[in-house]
């Protein structure tokens, strides 16, 4: 990479910020208790629309694992989710109706918030469907393993998206509020996924799983991007560039390692295949919100239709950690 | 009294107050030097909350920083001050505030008491570590090091280089030969004091305060001088990773360290709730208690070590995607590329797979789908038989199904009218065993019912594609086990070359073939390949067939082949 090319990330990267900036002025403050952060916090930002059915587990799982504050913005939701997080002692919430399109799908809303509040925290940007898991999360805290991170030099984490079905059709078991989705979405793909380096922003590009397989097996350049780096330790220099794929400066993208070593690293299963994503498909497409425009919705609206199946007898059976592990989906490191 | 401890803590200073009422309940006297960039108030209130220990003393404060003179000046003080004030103290302890004892100070005790005169200090020549980081070995004793490696990294490592441009060469005290180890120790009052009053310390001072981290050479040196008896292993347990900084032991290590028989273990969490009232509660029955042994735990940071440098062999993932020759194994095991084998013989796969119990499957590379053994859809790990998704990372799909299918050997046949991607990365991988049969492709245009002039041209093309394709395996940079015949050639002994590639992958039956593969019928060919010459074609890959000869022979099983003359 030439100065040139860097400079122009350089640029790149002041201009997500100043876009994030101008976009502050979309949010409004419904619950604000930022003042209760601690020096020493583990920080937890992330936008969403109408995900009350969700809200209850999800909180629960991230405070077990140690996070101590929450940061969201609500995109207008209707259905009581705002004025739930605002109860809750260690959530500060913004309100919006702007389009998250816009916002370049909530990315503008959540660095102006990772700027101004989690400088120096360890934060973990997420949506409400995506669940961390990590070397030892069955017996360490986020605590531990930022800790670790920091004492290592290390900055970032980088945490691939699996994305977790149920067996049949995905409408056959409602999810009921607090439960825990995987539970029903107890499946994944263990083996199916490709990896090409994006040279400009030195991170992997990583495909596949179930989503190539049954959604995108006869144009697999469209499946999903599965790459995520949703564990920094946040400066306010820093910026994501496209949802947790990307962020700058660039070298927080390299999250693994090229010289045939394992860098420790997570996972996100992704609880979307629940019966609750065919309604959300529906309505996601009639707001047309979404990424490219909403191709990826189109794709599963076609299928979802149907009800589909996504499991298949090579499935796997989702137990912990160290099946992941095991399986090369993700990597203790160095870290025992 | 027999063993005192001497404990340097810095923030956070919560479990060092607990550890060291641990030890001073046992009877232990302490000495504590805190870090001097401590806040007042913090070392105010841990001052306070040692209070009522009167065998808890705290010396003059250093301000301490990693990697120089700083850390040895603190124990140095802390342990003169230890000796002086306790003279029943027989072992001085150096420990530091993220210490855990694991074992009963009782133990301890009896321990040293069994070995009065023995310093428990690890002690070794430069030529003897391999676990020094960064290169810096002999230099550590042979530069100096003025600029703090935390701070001015940038001056640190100009003044490391400007010093091997010009070959410094420090010289060392006369007496002393470097010696280097774990910085925590466990001395006898009789070696300490003799390093501490020794006439020459000056000297020797002067010489260690330029050295590259000098807690981990300056006793474990001098220590050479003047013990009786050492035993050149620390009673702390402390393991250090590939970059130089100590493993951290957290509440899931609980029965590691328990087994250990270790007398202290650092670092510890400081939040390892489960592990200090563990081992900081009631004791645990009393039984035999070995030698320290932390063989397990060695094992398990080993471990550790291994994989984040070397890492897994044939893992692609999110946190090892390695350079192209770095991957220690491009893919996870060995598997075997049959090219032609199909074409000549009738269920190749399956007659294979009874041989060797390796699993072959049809053309993974085929342009409508992947063909799966057994005519699968999906295999292994959520692979489709979708050609676009293979055909998208051929080489993933290769190295995803050669990971998933660990344990068991996978084959697959190749040809010229497959997906030739592929081809360059086999040819470059260690555990691909190549098997060509050249020409066989003819022998299905052979038998098709297509026209002539379509057949002419599909065999020119398929003719082109394989001699490519054998360039490649040909080629110098390839690594893979490639065996390569002429049709006609492999004819001619086709049991002794099937024998050969069947044992590489390993027989079932006793390291002979059970039974012998269905040759097709090959009536005619010799012919057909001349009809193709009087067609203006030039198939050369096949080896030479005369006309009129029928290769097969009548049998047409491999067991009495026909010589080709």
């Amino acid at each position: 990479m030439g100065p040139l090319r860097s400079y122009g990330l350089r640029l790149q990267r002041k201009r997500w910020l100043l876009r994030a900036a101008v976009k502050r002025r979309e949010l409004r403050r419904v619950a604000d208790r930022t003042a209760n952060i601690g020096a020493h916090d583990v920080l937890l930002v992330t936008t969403l629309r109408n995900e009350k059915v969700r809200l209850p587990y999800f909180l629960s799982y991230y405070r077990n694992l140690g996070v101590n504050h929450f940061l969201v913005v609500d995109n207008g939701s209707d259905d009581g989710s705002r004025e739930y997080l605002a109860d809750q002692p260690d959530v500060s919430v913004w309100g919006t109706d702007k389009s998250y399109k816009r916002s370049r799908f909530g990315m503008d809303w959540m660095n102006w918030l990772l700027g101004r509040y989690c400088h120096g925290h360890w934060t973990v940007t997420v949506d409400v469907d995506e669940f961390l898991i990590y070397p030892f999360c069955d017996t360490r805290t986020l605590q531990a393993l930022t800790d670790w991170l920091s004492a290592s030099s290390i900055r970032s984490f980088g945490a691939m998206l699996v994305d977790m079905y149920p067996k049949g059709p995905i409408n056959a078991e409602p999810y009921r509020e607090g439960q825990d989705p995987f539970e029903i979405a107890s499946w994944f793909d263990a083996g199916n996924y490709t990896i090409s380096q994006n040279k400009r922003y030195s991170n992997l590009w990583i495909q596949g799983g179930p989503r190539a397989r049954v959604f995108f097996k006869d144009n697999p350049a469209l499946a999903p991007a599965l790459n995520k780096i949703p564990l920094v330790k946040w400066e306010r220099r820093f910026a994501y560039v496209s949802s947790t794929h990307t962020i700058l400066p660039r070298g927080l993208n390299r999250v693994y390692d090229e010289w045939g070593g394992e860098k420790a690293s997570g996972c996100l299963l992704h609880a979307k295949f629940l019966d609750t994503f065919a309604r959300k498909s529906a309505e996601e497409l009639s707001r047309r919100q979404h990424y490219a425009a909403s191709r990826e919705y189109l794709a599963y609206h076609a299928r979802a239709a149907q009800n589909p199946d996504m499991w298949c007898r090579w499935s796997e059976k989702y137990i912990n950690w160290r099946q992941m592990e095991i399986l090369g989906l993700m990597s203790k490191g160095n870290w025992a | 009294m027999s063993v005192g401890f001497a404990m340097l803590v810095h923030e956070p200073l919560g479990r060092a107050v607990q550890v060291a009422r641990h030890w001073a309940s046992a009877g232990c006297p302490i000495v504590i030097h805190v870090d001097k960039s401590v806040g007042r108030a913090a070392y105010d209130g841990f001052v306070r909350d040692l209070a009522d220990f009167p065998d808890i003393l705290f010396c003059d404060r250093h301000s301490c920083e990693w990697g120089t003179w700083s850390l040895v000046a603190a124990s140095q003080t802390a342990a003169t001050m230890l000796l002086d004030r306790f003279p029943d103290v027989r072992h001085a302890f150096l420990a530091s505030g993220s210490c855990l004892p694991l074992r009963p100070v009782e133990e301890l005790r009896k321990y040293l008491a069994e070995n009065p005169r023995t310093d428990f200090i690890e002690s070794v020549t430069t030529k003897d570590v391999p676990w020094t980081i960064g290169g810096l070995d002999n230099e550590r004793f042979s530069f100096s090091f003025p600029f703090s490696w935390k701070r001015q990294r940038f001056l640190f490592d100009r003044y490391v280089r400007l010093q091997r441009l010009i070959g410094r060469q420090r010289e060392i005290p006369e007496n002393i030969v470097p010696h280097l180890g774990s910085q925590w120790w466990c001395l006898t009052r009789r070696t300490l004091t003799a390093i501490l009053d020794d006439p020459k310390r000056d000297v020797f001072e002067r010489y260690f305060r330029r050295v590259w981290i000098p807690d981990e050479s300056y006793y474990q040196t001098l220590v050479r001088r003047y013990s009786e008896r050492i035993e050149s292993r620390s009673l702390t347990l402390s393991k250090f990773d590939f970059q130089g900084k100590p493993h951290i032991f957290y509440d899931d290590h609980l029965q590691l360290l328990r087994r250990s028989d270790c007398f202290v273990a650092r670092k510890i969490w400081p939040q390892a709730d489960r592990l200090y009232s563990s081992f900081l509660g009631a004791p645990p029955p009393a039984g035999h208690r070995a030698d320290p042994n932390p063989g397990k735990i060695d094992q398990l940071f080993a471990r550790a070590v291994d994989r984040r440098t070397r890492g897994r062999a044939g893992l692609y993932m999110q946190s090892r995607f390695p350079n192209w020759d770095w991957e220690n194994g491009k893919t996870a095991g060995p598997y075997s590329v049959f090219s032609g084998f199909g074409d000549l013989f009738e269920d190749f796969g399956g007659w294979m797979s009874r041989q060797t119990g390796c699993r072959v499957h049809g053309h993974l590379y085929a342009p409508k789908r992947a063909e799966f053994a057994e005519g699968l859809t999906n295999f292994a790990g959520g692979l489709t038989d979708s050609a676009a998704l293979r055909d998208y990372n051929p080489v993933a799909f290769l190295t995803n199904l050669i990971w998933n299918t660990r344990g068991e050997r996978q084959g697959f046949l190749f040809g010229p009218a497959d997906n030739q991607k592929i081809a360059p990365f086999i040819a470059a991988d260690p555990n691909a065993q190549i098997s060509v049969i050249s020409g066989a492709w003819a022998i299905p245009l052979f038998h098709s019912n297509l026209n002539f002039g379509d057949i002419r041209m599909t065999a020119a093309g398929l003719q082109k594609i394989e001699t490519k394709c054998l360039d490649v395996l040909r080629s110098p940079h390839t690594r893979a086990r490639v065996r390569i015949w002429t049709m006609a050639e492999f004819l001619e002994h086709p049991m002794e070359a099937l024998q050969t590639v069947a044992g590489e992958i390993g027989l079932q039956n006793e390291g002979r073939l059970a039974e012998a593969p269905r040759l097709r019928n090959l009536d005619g060919f010799g012919q057909f390949l001349q009809n193709l010459k009087n067609q203006g074609m030039h198939p050369h890959l096949m080896g030479e067939f005369s006309i009129g000869s029928d290769p097969g022979g009548s049998a047409r099983t491999a067991h009495k082949p026909k010589l080709v003359k």
